[in-house]
């Protein structure tokens, strides 16, 4: 160590004495505070309270989900790394590997909407370039509160500026994702990121370091004061004064994240990185404290190396920084210079500020003063794992609520393609750069989105999904359903579902009921992905989104990838020409419990059944879809899922401007019930469609044909596509305008 | 034809466009860092879409005092010919090679959709292959393409038959003053546009309206 000149610090932050009031405030139970005792086999001093805090907030160590998320199916002959690491990675042959993984940034967001969503967006990025892919593709998926509740419209317009403003200037095309408004998250939204990158299966980057005396090195961005607790912020429920937590909102740069993702893709390219970490939640902190515990060695780190971007910042302020753009790595030993070359050249900080050591601890100076002193398995594993009490949730009642007789088909067709949950997106998609990297052969507006993998055939489908109201009803098939529908949505365009990324957004986990909802969501999903081969290879929990008291609905949201082998043979899911012949797979029963026809056109909020997933027929389907559409004999498919089979059709009368005819003379239930596993399909030969649907032994309904400009049904229904379009266009940006 | 592309901190349409001139030219274009003063004989430059230096200060106002920028703009004056896409258009008006500003888009929104344009100029060198008055389709993708000019700089370029382009009048995303999407200088042969031609260079991505102008440059150039 060179010789500190610095005189102490006179009343250095670690002289003040740890009380009771100090330790709630850190966000640590008073057991849990006893066990940073027993670890510590002494009282820890500020910065080590510190240290512990985060690192053991639930943000960080999943201390409430841990128990429930290893039960999850992880493993499958494409996956190349499972859960644990900052993405996941499947291989897609060729040596090629997709990387991906979804995260929450839903309390900084509601606090400050454009820059938590920014930064939402920022962080998952570097989640995925840290492993040595270059992302290809972001995706959302976001809910806000009644669109009536007076701050719905600011937080639209923030957090869409904010993930577009960031993705769009990085230069990655935002390429889909999902919209709810619910009163549930009038207090706290939702804003998940997800990011999917490409790498070559031999130059994965982990976070395990190793090789003692290794150089750790920081580079990126400057150390500020912004998103101090963060994670601890993260992992508390909201009440009336939680908007002046806003200088825990960290701030982006999208402009130096670019910098950082190509000098480290150039780095990338030579040998010279042991071991790679994004600095995000819990920042220096948790990125050392994991780099070290992974790879079972010790580290020591010089504070006073640290770039820092304020004057006099402490030990303790820069060990929790959440300041954005920023990364950790370790460095094999004398190749310090060849990498501040490349980061220098890039405009990028850079600086060797510590090394690993033999000792399994985590040693910190700072002006002259150990800081801090700690073990850094306890640290990383030690924190308590809770098996939290819960309540199952009661049995929705299995019956539909009462239809109204006299529905008129054509009235309710227009609320509901006109409702806050249909209505198109086009608003919030067309402020995301969705073209950029010269990829995307089908961007936001389709069931999944299709991005190419560069200078190859293969392309691959994404799609975030998962309906929050069906999880409230029953969270079991809440739970699978999501799971069900992203594979849905992957088979729809011709591609084979691969994996998973999942954010698990829940209310207060101390609350019974909440985790008897986390509990069963994860039940189902668990069941639904290894029924379908789709198992999950990263994600993220984020628990406590409640305000005074009022949790979300469950909202386990399901980031799916699959894989097409040649693009050229994809489907969309559109009309596109006349006469050809409509069919529906699947069984209509025409369930209405917790349908968007009970919550639109009834007007009745009472709980009912959601509709239940057969996962042996949803694989069925899936599997028949991908087979008609590689043979060619399909050419549109269409998921149906919010709205019924009558929505459905009409999404795909709209792209091109093309109607339809349908001789039928079913009622309400049958054209808006939201039954499970059901696809529209088109093509040209009705009699090949039907034999192979009866070959296969599978409900298949033929429904009508394409053409003209009306959505007709038999003699009860007219209404043009052009109005079709106008209702479903027309409510965002309606919305929007109103002041 | 040999082609060199520009690269500034924070451009991010800068492989897309030497995908697409590779495709069209069967050769690699000279990719050029901001910090060279070096440029080497090309026969068209390109400034790529993206975010130069963050769009910090003003859109293209510190690109455009970049090393290479002297460059640039030297073999401009000696008859190079110059496409400047998006931010590359922004970096064009700021050097002083094109007239006018771009400024943020009438509804403040940052927009990204497919575009129908006029060609209201066939005669340079970048848009030889397209028919006077044709109507193409061509994405565009900014938040900053509002171009504004004073009444007397307007007057000239369209009295020098100098708009190369236009938004179709129903089709305006940004608020332009005369629907302009492109403007050339009076050599024709600097060309600044707000869509990005390289977004539209496969039926993959949509269509081929955008190739046609690296072809007929191509075959201006040859």
């Amino acid at each position: 160590m060179t010789e500190d000149t610095t005189p102490p610090r006179t009343n250095h932050i670690n002289d003040t004495e740890i009380t009771p009031e100090i330790v709630a405030e850190h966000g640590l139970m008073p057991d849990e505070y006893e066990n940073v005792v027993a670890h510590m086999g002494r009282t820890p001093n500020m910065t080590e309270l510190g240290v512990f805090s985060v690192m053991w907030s639930e943000h960080c160590s999943y201390k409430s989900s841990r128990k429930w998320l290893k039960k999850l199916p992880v493993s499958g002959p494409q996956v190349i790394q499972g859960p644990g690491e900052n993405a996941g990675v499947i291989d897609i042959g060729d040596g090629d590997a997709a990387v991906f993984k979804m995260e929450s940034h839903n309390h900084p967001s509601f606090i400050e909407p454009y820059q938590g969503a920014a930064t939402g967006v920022g962080g998952i990025m570097r989640d995925v370039f840290t492993m040595g892919a270059r992302p290809v593709a972001n995706m959302n998926a976001l809910r806000f509160g009644d669109p009536s509740h007076p701050k719905t419209r600011h937080l639209v317009a923030g957090v869409v500026h904010g993930i577009g403003g960031y993705g769009n200037c990085i230069g990655v095309p935002t390429v889909g994702g999902e919209v709810n408004f619910d009163s549930c998250y009038n207090g706290n939204i939702l804003v998940n990121a997800m990011c999917v990158g490409l790498a070559r299966t031999d130059k994965i980057f982990y976070a395990a370091a190793t090789g003692i005396g290794a150089p750790v090195v920081y580079v990126g961005s400057k150390t500020g004061r912004d998103g101090i607790h963060g994670a601890t912020m993260a992992s508390a429920e909201f009440d009336d004064t939680s908007e002046e937590k806003r200088p825990t909102v960290q701030v982006g740069d999208p402009f130096t994240e670019k910098l950082l993702l190509e000098a480290c893709q150039e780095l990338m390219a030579s040998d010279a990185i042991i071991a790679i970490q994004d600095m995000g939640a819990a920042g220096l902190t948790s990125s050392s404290v994991e780099m070290a515990d992974k790879g079972g060695v010790g580290i020591i780190l010089d504070l006073d190396k640290i770039p820092c971007r304020e004057t006099h910042m402490t030990g303790y302020e820069m060990l929790l920084s959440e300041s954005q753009e920023r990364m950790l790595m370790v460095l094999k030993p004398g190749r310090e210079s060849e990498a501040e070359a490349i980061f220098l050249r890039w405009g990028l900080d850079f600086a060797v500020v510590g090394s690993l050591t033999d000792t399994g601890r985590m040693v910190v100076h700072h002006e002259g003063r150990m800081i801090a002193d700690m073990p850094l398995e306890p640290l990383a594993d030690g924190a308590p794992e809770y098996d939290r009490p819960y309540t199952p949730t009661p049995l929705a009642p299995h019956v539909d609520p009462s239809q109204m007789d006299d529905t008129n088909i054509t009235d309710a067709l227009k609320t509901l393609m006109g409702c806050s949950e249909i209505a198109s997106r086009r608003w919030i998609y067309e402020q995301y750069d969705s073209m950029v990297m010269g990829d995307t052969l089908a961007g936001p507006g389709g069931d999944a989105a299709l991005v190419r993998v560069h200078g190859t055939k293969k392309a691959l489908a994404i799609s975030t999904d998962v309906t929050p109201r069906y999880c409230l009803a029953q969270p079991v098939e809440g739970g699978k359903q999501a799971v069900a529908e992203a594979y849905r949505n992957i088979s729809a365009t011709g591609a084979t579902p691969l994996a998973i990324t999942n954010c698990l957004n829940f209310g207060n986990p101390e609350r019974p009921e909440i985790m008897g909802q986390f509990v069963e969501c994860l039940e189902g999903m668990g069941a639904a992905c290894e029924a379908l081969d789709f198992p999950v290879v990263s994600g993220n929990v984020s628990l406590y989104n409640e305000t005074n008291g009022q949790g979300i609905n469950p909202t386990p949201a399901i980031g799916g990838v699959g894989l097409i082998e040649d693009y050229e043979k994809a489907v969309g899911n559109a009309f596109t020409q006349s006469n050809q012949y409509i069919f529906v797979l699947g069984k209509t029963e025409g369930h209405l419990g917790s349908s968007l026809y009970q919550r639109f056109i009834l007007q009745d909020d009472a709980i009912y059944a959601p509709p239940s997933v057969d996962l042996e027929l949803e694989r069925k389907h899936g599997e028949f879809v991908r087979d008609l559409i590689d043979a060619g004999i399909v050419n549109a498919v269409h998921d149906i899922s919010d709205g019924g089979l009558l929505v459905a059709v009409a999404e795909m009368c709209l792209p091109h401007n093309v109607g339809c005819h349908i001789d039928d003379n079913n009622t309400a239930k049958f054209w808006f019930g939201e039954d499970q596993g059901r696809y529209v399909l088109v093509g040209d030969d009705a009699d090949k469609i039907l034999a192979q649907a009866n070959a296969s032994g599978l409900t298949l309904t033929y429904l009508g044909k394409t053409g003209g400009t009306e959505l007709t049904i038999a003699e009860r229904v007219h209404i043009s596509v052009e109005q079709l379009d106008a209702v479903h266009e027309n409510w965002l940006p309606d919305y929007m305008k109103t002041v | 034809m040999q082609a060199s592309v520009i690269v500034f901190p924070g451009s991010n349409c800068d492989r897309d466009v030497a995908v697409c001139l590779e495709a069209v030219t069967g050769k690699k274009p000279n990719m050029v860092w901001h910090g060279n003063s070096d440029l080497p004989d090309s026969d068209v430059i390109v400034l790529p879409g993206g975010f130069s230096y963050g769009d910090y200060l003003r859109c293209g106002s510190m690109a455009a005092n970049s090393p290479i920028m002297k460059e640039v703009v030297l073999k401009a004056q000696k008859g190079t010919a110059v496409l400047g896409i998006c931010n590359g258009f922004q970096v064009l008006t700021e050097c002083g090679l094109l007239p006018g500003v771009l400024i943020r888009n009438a509804d403040l929104n940052f927009v990204c959709r497919n575009t129908r344009l006029i060609v209201d100029n066939n005669t340079t060198p970048f848009t030889g292959l397209y028919q006077q008055g044709e109507e193409v389709v061509i994405p565009v993708a900014h938040n900053e393409g509002n171009y504004f000019a004073d009444d007397e700089t307007l007057d000239e370029l369209s009295g020098e038959g100098r708009i190369v382009l236009s938004y179709a009048p129903d089709d305006n995303p940004n608020g332009a003053c005369k629907n302009i999407a492109g403007i050339c200088d009076a050599s024709g042969r600097v060309l600044g546009m707000m869509p990005h031609p390289e977004r539209r260079a496969e039926t993959a991505l949509g269509g081929e309206d955008g190739k046609r102008m690296f072809t007929g440059l191509v075959e201006a150039l040859s």
